[in-house]
């Protein structure tokens, strides 16, 4: 009977005040600053009608903006994971000179504004900068062309993969590799078939989190990218593109678009963590 | 092998994140001090690190107060839709910051649904301060919250049920109780925050409209010089914001190796 009234009501009784107060201000606040805004954005999108809409998010030039964000963003994260997990398993299992400053200068990517990131990354590469001539002499443009995206988004990436795959390493114990060790397993075995098993859940939420803050990232990679329509323009910067146009129906499409991508990620990364929990008891 | 991997993965590091580092603060200097001080005291970037200033103040304060009273509400009472609001706080980090722009411009913008309105009483929110402080609020929302929601979580509600069965006041049970307990964690979100807040470029760069002496923070004047071809300026400018990246890593390192149990259910990226 008790229980069946507890059921029922909207929250349990507590002694502790505020409750009102606190969730009052937290969902007012939350309403006015994302939530309204937001659906602003999607009131604005659904006046065009599903004509208007498609034929604005179908336009080659957004299409193309797309393909590139999301083919530069997805081979971004993929370098992240080859790399991530090499950084995070050597920082965790070896002693090294300077092993504490490389460790706390991994989240420097979270802490560089972007625009810092840009133009640095792109004095690096562009040509007659830093590695400028030594990759013009080998015939490679990173610089004003899709690579250059790629370099953007492996920075802005990495932390997220280095940070989500670190303590499940950390944790993960010595006894099991040196039992396959004595089981007969060659080091390469024990790699593939102990340590790699339990770090995949950690790896694709890495991998998730890297790619959706990647496919959103505009500030690190206009000043690196050339911003060549169909070559090099990612989808973010169409978006302001065509608000400095004063063409808003065009902006709220392509943003709607970029809104529903950001969901479904969001939604993917919610699974894959609660994944890793379920077969780990890590967050990631 | 060791060695190898360990050469591997600080070649990997090094042309990554070290170097980028290194760029701005070489380039910064390309024309000695006396150029990098005559970069700084111009008065459009003394505006801009004003306005920066300005907005960063505002936005982490006012997501400070939310922040705090959003993980009261998560970590010390049960109700129907926590998971929920718990998704919707983190939902900024998924936004593309351009799109974070957007919406305001859409709100408040003279095409926007409040335009007519807003010009009607002479208030300007976009392209001027208000919109900038929006933009960065929305953006640096989660940061706060997230760190002390799980900590607070994992705390638990004893220490403030024997304060208020002792007879405190729920203030004092708060300011008394609840605080010491998050005062690290507290700090790191703000830092975090704060970092994030001064650094923002894609939101503020569509709501801000850049104007020169007035509605350009650091990292847009950084956009505007670098675009003039005014390099030293650019990396000048971009040195500060740099540094501020590197004193707040340094804290937060500092906060972890010091203060590990008091903000270690908030290490989830």
């Amino acid at each position: 009977m008790a229980a069946s009234i507890n059921t029922l009501r909207l929250r349990q009784p507590s002694v502790i005040p505020g409750f009102g107060l606190a969730l009052g201000l937290t969902l007012t606040y939350l309403l006015l600053i994302v939530l309204i805004p937001i659906g602003a954005l999607i009131m604005r999108s659904s006046a065009l009608g599903w004509s208007d809409f498609l034929k604005l998010v179908l336009d080659p030039r957004v299409v193309a903006s797309l393909k590139t964000s999301f083919g530069c963003s997805l081979l971004a994260a993929a370098v992240n994971i080859v790399f991530g997990p090499l950084l995070a398993w050597v920082l965790v299992r070896y002693r090294f000179p300077g092993r504490t400053i490389v460790d706390a200068m991994i989240d420097l990517p979270f802490a560089l504004p972007t625009a810092v990131a840009g133009i640095a990354l792109t004095t690096l590469y562009a040509p007659n900068e830093w590695f400028g001539p030594v990759l013009e002499k080998v015939g490679i443009k990173i610089a004003f062309a899709p690579a250059g995206i790629v370099v953007a988004l492996v920075f802005i990436g990495l932390p997220f993969v280095v940070r989500t795959v670190q303590p499940v390493l950390a944790d993960l114990e010595n006894e099991l590799e040196e039992a396959a060790a004595t089981l007969g397993a060659n080091r390469l075995q024990t790699v593939l078939h102990v340590i790699l098993p339990p770090l995949v859940p950690a790896i694709l939420t890495g991998f998730a989190l890297a790619l959706a803050r990647a496919i959103g990232e505009y500030g690190s990679v206009i000043f690196i990218a050339g911003n060549l329509p169909f070559v090099s323009e990612i989808a973010p910067l169409l978006i302001v593109v065509r608000l400095e146009e004063f063409n808003y129906a065009a902006a709220t499409g392509i943003a709607t678009v970029m809104l529903v991508i950001s969901f479904a990620m969001l939604l993917i990364i919610n699974l894959l963590q609660a994944w890793s929990r379920r077969r780990l008891g890590y967050g990631g | 092998m060791r060695i190898l991997l360990i050469a591997l993965a600080l070649g990997f590091f090094a042309l990554f994140v070290f170097l980028p580092l290194v760029v701005v603060f070489v380039e910064a200097l390309q024309q000695g001090i006396a150029g990098f001080i005559a970069a700084i005291v111009e008065p459009d970037v003394l505006s801009a690190v004003r306005l920066t200033l300005i907005a960063a103040a505002i936005s982490v304060a006012a997501n400070l107060v939310v922040g705090v009273a959003a993980a009261w509400a998560i970590a010390k009472f049960d109700f129907v839709g926590k998971s929920l609001l718990i998704t919707l706080i983190d939902l900024p980090f998924s936004v593309s910051p351009v799109v974070a722009g957007l919406v305001y411009v859409l709100l408040f913008g003279a095409q926007g649904y409040f335009g007519s309105f807003l010009q009607a009483h002479g208030i300007t929110i976009v392209f001027a301060l208000p919109g900038i402080v929006l933009a960065t609020i929305f953006v640096t929302f989660p940061f706060v919250a997230r760190e002390l929601i799980p900590l607070m979580q994992a705390q638990g509600r004893g220490d403030e049920e024997a304060a208020l069965s002792l007879g405190a006041s729920g203030f004092k049970t708060f300011v008394l109780v609840t605080l010491p307990n998050v005062k690290w964690a507290l700090l790191y979100g703000v830092l975090l925050c704060n970092a994030r807040a001064m650094g923002e470029f894609g939101a503020v760069a569509v709501v801000s409209g850049k104007i020169r002496g007035q509605t350009n923070t650091m990292p847009l004047q950084v956009e505007i010089l670098y675009n003039e071809y005014a390099f030293t300026a650019a990396f000048a400018v971009a040195s500060m914001l740099a540094l501020l990246a590197l004193v707040t890593l340094a804290l937060k390192t500092f906060l972890e190796w010091r203060f590990d149990d008091e903000i270690r259910a908030s290490n989830g990226h």
